[in-house]
């Protein structure tokens, strides 16, 4: 198993308004772009924050290589139950995902 | 063509002076800045007030006000004070008038209000002129009564009426994102396209060069696209820097929706001039067929008390989690029978600082930690039964053994009193547009001269 590190990539995340958060995983070259791209499932990433896999966007821009996965918010920024209200770490779960190698 | 100088992604972070001063060198037609957003939570909108502190915000919007009279040009600031409320555009606007008296300017200053009463969106949900955006909360007359400030966020065409007063200062209320460095390009009849992506590329200032703390950005508008320049000394744009500015707090990177319309840049072109500046051509305006204002609006969701204790003792931070299940129980059971509450009364959680605070149930990995923080939430529906429940709590928070079987533990807590009261907790309750017969139709401007 490896971590997007391993493929030269990184994720981060922030709040797209109070109802989203918005993941953009930046690859170093299209070489990790192309890995990445299928081993990013949706599926995947909707078992980390535990939603609809078929709520997601995605969008795969390879002219930045970059794979941008927008999430609904489990919990609506700043509600009583929220955890992080800038949805700023949730890319941490991405970075430490084992993915094939 | 026109020259957009944007000082800072926002009022209040600070932005490099000399880059300013090139920038009012390069002759702009207008300096624009952002002052808010969603982004610091629903606080802000709940209460009608700036995030930022007043002596921050004052600093640089003299360095502003100073750089407009250089120039000689109209200065706007949109979403004024963090929320874009009509308190907090008065609150700029009454900092703004003890600078002119301080600075000796005579300014013609228009205010834009964004705020909505309830009466008018609870009408328009009777119309059927309010749409759900995705994901968006129910709402009915009763959630619309219960916000304490609803905002909806102007876009070119109310900018461009207070720009048509002919003010000196515009301080606009909530207002889109792009809508204050789109506007005078699309009253100039600049490429529409071009007008709002380069608004969205400017507006978080430098973000989009590879100098982002440096602020100051100067955007070209013409009819066929725009040309950015970061303006501190030795930053650069490139095609990557400014076109992965796109994905920056946005679902979409493609399209982005404005008040009238959408903006498609799946055709956008970034083109390096030369190695600090970028041309980009391509993106489309598509109009829509309704004028719609999307709304936010924040509602009082009950009060909240903190309280706080830190685990160092081996035996605890190793079981952490039975402890706290432990410790909500035995306290659960005690708000039950000493305070009478049932469980739909209030809301408590222990939180595990070291163990899961960030994801809770989401998170994979467990740790051994040094200590645990362990910060009990309070939620209910007034202040001094928050309070009450705090003080119940405390000594057991304190005291509160793993087994009935071992020596009375004593935990550390930060301090005294070790709770603390937060006052009201808001929570956003709006994702949803609404739909105008004329732009101003939900807006009011307001000029003085000072």
């Amino acid at each position: 198993m490896a971590k997007l590190h391993d493929f030269g990539a990184k994720a981060r995340s922030k709040n797209a308004g109070p109802f989203w958060v918005t993941i953009d995983v930046f690859c170093n070259s299209a070489t990790a772009f192309e890995a990445l791209c299928p081993r990013i499932q949706n599926t995947v990433v909707a078992d980390l924050f535990k939603v609809d896999p078929s709520s997601l966007k995605r969008f795969e821009i390879a002219a930045l290589n970059v794979i941008k996965i927008s999430v609904p918010r489990p919990t609506v920024q700043g509600s009583r139950f929220d955890r992080d209200m800038h949805g700023a770490q949730a890319a941490v779960l991405l970075n430490e995902l084992d993915l094939p190698a | 063509m026109t020259k957009v100088l944007v000082p800072a992604g926002v009022l209040g972070l600070g932005f490099d002076p000399e880059a300013l001063e090139r920038g009012l060198s390069a002759q702009p037609d207008i300096i624009c800045i952002d002052g808010g957003s969603t982004d610091s939570g629903p606080f802000y909108l709940g209460t009608g007030t700036s995030k930022y502190s007043r002596a921050a915000n004052k600093a640089e919007w003299k360095q502003l006000m100073q750089a407009r009279a250089k120039a000689g040009v109209p200065l706007v600031i949109g979403s004024a004070g963090t929320c874009g409320s009509d308190s907090t555009v008065e609150w700029m606007y009454q900092i703004t008038t003890e600078l002119a008296a301080e600075l000796g300017q005579s300014l013609k200053i228009a205010r834009l209000y964004s705020s909505q009463p309830a009466e008018r969106v609870v009408e328009a949900l009777d119309k059927d002129r309010i749409t759900p955006l995705d994901p968006a909360p129910e709402i009915s007359a009763e959630t619309l009564a219960q916000c304490s400030n609803i905002v909806a966020l102007a876009g070119a065409e109310q900018i461009g009426a207070a720009l048509a007063t002919g003010a000196d200062i515009v301080i606009a209320g909530r207002t889109t994102d792009t809508a204050t460095v789109a506007a005078l390009p699309l009253i100039n009849g600049d490429h529409a396209g071009g007008a709002w992506h380069g608004a969205k590329i400017a507006e978080c200032g430098a973000l989009c060069s590879t100098m982002p703390t440096s602020g100051v950005i100067m955007v070209e508008f013409d009819k066929t696209g725009f040309t950015v320049t970061p303006m501190a000394e030795g930053a650069r744009c490139t095609p990557h820097s400014v076109s992965a500015h796109m994905l920056y707090e946005n679902s979409d990177p493609f399209q982005l929706y404005e008040p009238g319309g959408h903006l498609d840049v799946t055709a956008a072109r970034y083109t390096a001039l030369n190695d600090r500046q970028v041309r980009v051509e391509g993106g489309t305006w598509v109009p829509s067929d309704r004028y719609t204002v999307k709304l936010e609006g924040a509602r009082m969701a009950g009060y909240q008390a903190t309280i706080m204790a830190m685990l160092r003792a081996e035996h605890y931070v190793k079981n952490a989690r039975e402890w706290a299940a432990s410790l909500e129980a035995f306290v659960r059971d005690l708000i039950s029978t000493r305070m009478e509450l049932g469980a739909e009364d209030y809301d408590l959680e222990f939180r595990l600082i070291g163990v899961n605070s960030v994801f809770g149930d989401l998170e994979p990995k467990e740790g051994n930690p040094v200590e645990v923080g362990v910060m009990g939430i309070i939620t209910a529906e007034s202040p001094e039964t928050c309070s009450e429940i705090g003080k119940l709590i405390n000594p057991f928070l304190l005291h509160h053994p793993l087994t009935k079987e071992e020596e009375l533990p004593s935990f550390a807590f930060p301090y005294s009193p070790a709770q603390s009261d937060r006052g009201a907790l808001y929570e956003f309750c709006l994702n949803h547009v609404m739909e105008l017969d004329d732009p101003m139709a939900a807006f009011r401007l307001d000029v003085t001269e000072v």
